[in-house]
């Protein structure tokens, strides 16, 4: 039985190409100075005090940078190369904490400590403008009172 | 609660912060506790100084100690530098490996750290600092302890004295290589 | 001899401030003029032997005197005269004799301006500050003595710091002590008010122009802190959210607070409780500052660390709270009256809520700075909360306060009438939101931006009615229309002067929000004579020299910046410090009042063939210093005294 060659070749090469394109490596591309500052921006240094890896003027924060970019190069996405520095730094090495867990606290105190405040101050000012109107008006006084102001303004030398 | 006892909540609510506050003396916050102890080491393909190559997968089946380090790193890695040839010399025939990376250095100043010390145990430089934050590490010096199976099993942070090393050593050597 | 004489001073000032403290208590009890005489003595005493403790310091840094443990570690032979001087409030122990001599100076004022005055008040008032006193002087005495000797003597000391040579050190730390106890004097009237009952209005009357001053110094300590850490740290940022910054811009939310909510007091007698309140938080806060920047509990930048400090602050501060507190909690019947409102549109709405916002900032702020430890004590992992986490919580609050300030001088107090409402705002509001048009039709796109230049506008527009509204009625009375507006600043002093504050601030929003904006860098390494391109700058690495300084040796590069004209040579550095490990940066800039040309030095080739340096163009920056320059001109209008009404 004759084979016919140009397809079967064709499928060959298909299958070569799509095995390919499957194994290879994601194409490497050329990273902005933003991108690696933004990514940067969010890691710790972690020789300084508080500073990010995208402000210091360490040396280490130096090579951290160079190690961003080369992996961002490399086709990795910006949540991977943050999780790479996380698995061997843990969650500290993150200037801004997960949005997630136990650190999802520290996100909801301002949201807290807002809605509390308006909360407070809601019900106070509920409360304060029930009060029926008594400023200038006369208010009573009491018979004591009254007679003391006589006796005084009476007794004038 | 009768009304009158709710005010005295507000002079009670300052204890908890005053506790979490106290509590922050027990802590060392430049202490950072490493997640690779137990993991695999991650691998790394070295130069030596002296131009051999060096690797963690030849390692395999010894316990290796990396120490990093840096010539401008005093005086802690001066210190720490005759500790860690004493312990190379003795335990390098017990199948034991100190592995000395060198980092953020410039290789004159290294050289010159290794000949002033006596350094006979294999150094390579990290120049691009990718080992070092392979290992995670955030200073130095900073040594890990990789059992025979490849496992980083303690990292100790600062000076190592002949103590620590021994310690740390011991266990490993009976270990299995399986 | 000469430290041990400081160490006897500072023992014989700390007996004498406990016994000041028990006598004006006394004095307040019995009433007898003779044990309040007594503690005023006492109170100068402190002063002159705190006074004699700091001369003597500063005398053993002249004289290199080195077997002072305290000056060896801080200057060295080769330590330039001015900085040996301030070097003296460099460390850990010379800032508290800072602090300390403060405290003193303060007391002696109130005694001066107060002891005619506040006849129930002033005895109280008195024993708080010299039992405040007595802590210190108990910390300088057993804690943190400045006079420990060592032996044996070192041949040259250790050196100063290298990053506090400069004229930041001279300024920062004194601005920001002045602040930090100046505000111990409203909160010593608040806790005499409270231990006498007499909660009403004297207490914030009293203490008005000393919590603008104290509020001034805080702002003033805080912009110099950031143009140092600009021109200094090398790293082209001036507010990182350290937790020491934070722990100086907490007391500052509170006390700002507080300045705006007095005024209801003023007006409308209401939250007397609150006021007390905030007054005893601030306070405390600036003892939480000092007890964060002295005691290792949370790494920063300025770790200035020694062993039992921290338990000495920790201990005080609960003292101080729970007193505090606990005294609020007995009188609160008294405090506790029933506020009256007449609308929610109102000036007292807004300050309630300008209170509320601050508030929560203070929360929001205080929270991630202590988060790290509470993560760690909850379940063992340590966390970081840094400048990305508080930049992206505080800008909505900010954002609030600032639309908070066009409207709260303006609108109504008690009710704002709907006419009220349109002449006072219908011109701004129109004004902003064409402002907010144009500047996104210019580019901007970053919505933060837009919303912060539309509301300052917005803001400066109701400043600008209310300012030309009132002009123009005296001129319309015939008055020419300077001295119109003259008198007006002078007779309304407190309301334009608070104009000026605000104007200041939004100066202020307006450069941060632009360097955060749109600020660019780029990091490179340049052979000779190659140049690098930024933002239409291009700097060119010239070469480098190397020279010996008197403690350092420093080398630095000369890069040719020029944007198309020639602007001149800058010469970011690298020095090294014999005591330091590492090299400290340098760096060279060009300020601009749109942005600045900003260079920092990174590694280079011995033989100065190439070099990498950090090169940034950061806009607006300039903009916070003259922001602050108009906060100064602001507050100094606001606590100028009184004008008489014209008979």
């Amino acid at each position: 039985m004759r084979v016919r060659l140009a397809p079967v070749a064709t499928l060959f090469l298909a299958v070569l190409l799509i095995g390919a394109a499957r194994g290879a490596p994601a194409p490497a591309r050329t990273v902005s100075e933003a991108e690696v500052h933004e990514i940067a921006g969010g890691l710790r240094c972690v020789v300084c005090q508080n500073l990010s890896v995208a402000d210091s003027p360490s040396e280490m924060a130096r090579q951290m940078r160079a190690i961003v970019r080369e992996r961002l190069e490399s086709g990795e996405s910006p949540a991977e190369v943050v999780q790479y520095f996380v698995d061997r730094y843990g969650e500290w090495i993150l200037l801004s904490p997960r949005r997630s867990g136990f650190t999802l606290l520290v996100w909801l105190a301002p949201l807290v400590a807002v809605a509390l405040g308006l909360a407070i101050v809601g019900v106070l000012v509920w409360k304060w403008t029930r009060r029926p109107a008594t400023t200038g008006a006369a208010r009573r006084v009491d018979p004591a009172m009254r007679e003391r102001i006589r006796r005084e303004t009476e007794a004038e030398p | 609660m009768s009304r009158r006892a709710w005010r005295w909540l507000i002079p009670l609510s300052a204890l908890p912060v005053l506790a979490l506050l106290a509590y922050g003396f027990r802590v060392n916050p430049r202490e950072i506790p490493s997640p690779l102890v137990g993991r695999p080491a991650p691998g790394f393909a070295l130069t030596t100084f002296d131009g051999a190559p060096l690797t963690l997968e030849a390692q395999r089946g010894k316990v290796v100690v990396v120490n990093f380090w840096a010539s401008w790193c005093y005086p802690a890695c001066y210190e720490e530098a005759p500790v860690l040839e004493r312990s190379w010399r003795a335990y390098r025939d017990r199948g034991v490996v100190v592995v000395g990376v060198d980092i953020q250095d410039k290789a004159e100043a290294a050289q010159k750290f290794i000949r002033d010390f006596g350094l006979s145990f294999p150094n390579a430089p990290d120049p691009t600092g990718k080992v070092s934050v392979d290992f995670g590490t955030y200073g130095v010096p900073e040594t890990f302890f990789i059992d025979r199976r490849g496992r980083i099993r303690a990292k100790h942070v600062g000076a190592l004295t002949d103590e620590v090393l021994r310690t740390r050593v011991e266990p490993l050597l009976g270990e299995p290589a399986g | 001899m000469i430290p041990e004489l400081g160490y006897g001073a500072a023992i014989v000032a700390l007996v004498l401030a406990l016994w000041g403290a028990v006598t004006a208590a006394l004095g307040a009890r019995t009433g007898r003029p003779a044990l309040l005489l007594s503690a005023q003595h006492a109170a100068l005493a402190v002063f002159v032997l705190v006074t004699a403790c700091f001369a003597l310091l500063t005398y053993a840094f002249l004289t290199f005197d080195f077997s002072v443990r305290y000056v060896a570690t801080n200057t060295n032979l080769g330590t330039p005269f001015y900085y040996r001087i301030t070097g003296v409030w460099g460390a850990l122990e010379g800032s508290i004799i800072l602090w300390t001599w403060m405290l003193g100076l303060y007391t002696l004022i109130v005694i001066l301006r107060h002891r005619e005055g506040a006849r129930e008040l002033y005895p109280w008032v008195l024993t708080v500050m010299l039992g405040v006193l007595a802590f210190f002087l108990l910390v300088i005495t057993v804690a943190a003595p400045p006079f420990a000797r060592q032996a044996p003597v070192p041949a040259d000391g250790r050196g100063l710091n290298p990053l506090l040579e400069d004229t930041g050190m001279i300024t920062h730390p004194v601005a920001l002590y002045l602040g930090f106890t100046g505000l111990t004097v409203p909160f010593a009237f608040a806790m005499a008010a409270l231990i006498t009952g007499r909660v009403g209005d004297a207490w914030i009357t009293l203490t008005r122009r000393w919590t603008i001053v104290a509020w001034y110094f805080l702002s003033l300590g805080l912009l110099i802190g950031g143009w140092w850490s600009y021109h200094v740290l090398g790293w082209g940022g001036y507010w990182a959210w350290d937790p020491v910054e934070n722990a100086a811009f907490m007391p500052w939310l509170t006390a700002t607070a507080f300045l705006h909510s007095v005024m209801i007091q003023e007006r409308r007698r209401m939250l007397k409780l609150w006021n007390i309140s905030l007054v005893i938080l601030t306070f405390s806060l600036t003892l939480f500052g000092t007890f964060l920047t002295r005691s290792g509990v949370i790494a920063s930048v300025h770790a200035f660390t020694q062993g039992t400090i921290g338990a000495f602050f920790l201990s005080f501060l609960a003292l101080v709270l729970l007193t505090a507190l606990g005294l609020l909690a007995v009188r609160w019947d008294a405090l506790h009256a029933q506020g009256e409102l007449d609308s929610i549109v109102s000036r007292e709405s807004a300050f309630l809520l300008n209170n509320v916002l601050f508030v929560a900032a203070t929360f929001t702020v205080f929270f991630g700075t202590v988060f790290p430890l509470l993560s760690e004590a909850a379940r063992g992992v340590k966390v970081s909360v840094g400048a990305p986490f508080f930049n992206q919580v505080n800008v909505p609050l900010f954002l609030a306060l600032i639309f908070l300030m066009g409207v709260g001088p303006l609108i109504a107090w008690r009710r704002a009438s709907f006419d009220n409402l349109r002449r006072n705002f219908l011109w701004p509001v129109l004004v902003g939101v064409a402002a907010a048009a144009f500047f996104f039709s210019l580019g901007v796109r970053s919505a933060i931006a837009v919303l912060v230049l539309a509301l300052t506008v917005f803001v400066a527009s109701t400043i600008t009615v209310d300012f030309a509204r009132a002009s123009r009625a005296r001129v319309r009375l015939g008055e020419p229309l300077l001295p119109a507006m003259g008198g007006l600043l002078r007779r309304h002093n407190r309301r334009y002067g608070g104009f000026g504050v605000h104007l200041g601030i939004l100066i202020i929003a307006v450069g941060v929000t632009g360097s955060q904006a749109w600020s660019v860098q780029t990091e490179t390494t340049l052979r000779r004579g190659e140049y690098a391109e930024l933002a239409g700058y291009r700097v060119r690495f010239e070469d480098l020299t190397a020279s010996e300084e008197s403690n350092h040796f420093k080398v630095a590069g000369a890069f040719t910046v020029s944007n198309g004209r020639g602007l001149g040579v800058l010469r970011p550095a690298k020095k090294f410090y014999p005591q330091e490990t590492s090299p400290i940066a340098y760096v060279d800039y060009r300020l601009g009042l749109r942005e600045d040309i900003y260079l920092v030095l990174g590694d280079f080739a011995r033989d100065g063939s190439q070099a990498t340096v950090k090169f940034q163009v950061n806009r607006l920056v300039s903009w916070i210093w003259i922001g602050g320059l108009v906060l100064t001109a602001g507050a100094v209008l606001a606590i100028l005294p009184e004008k008489k009404k014209a008979a």
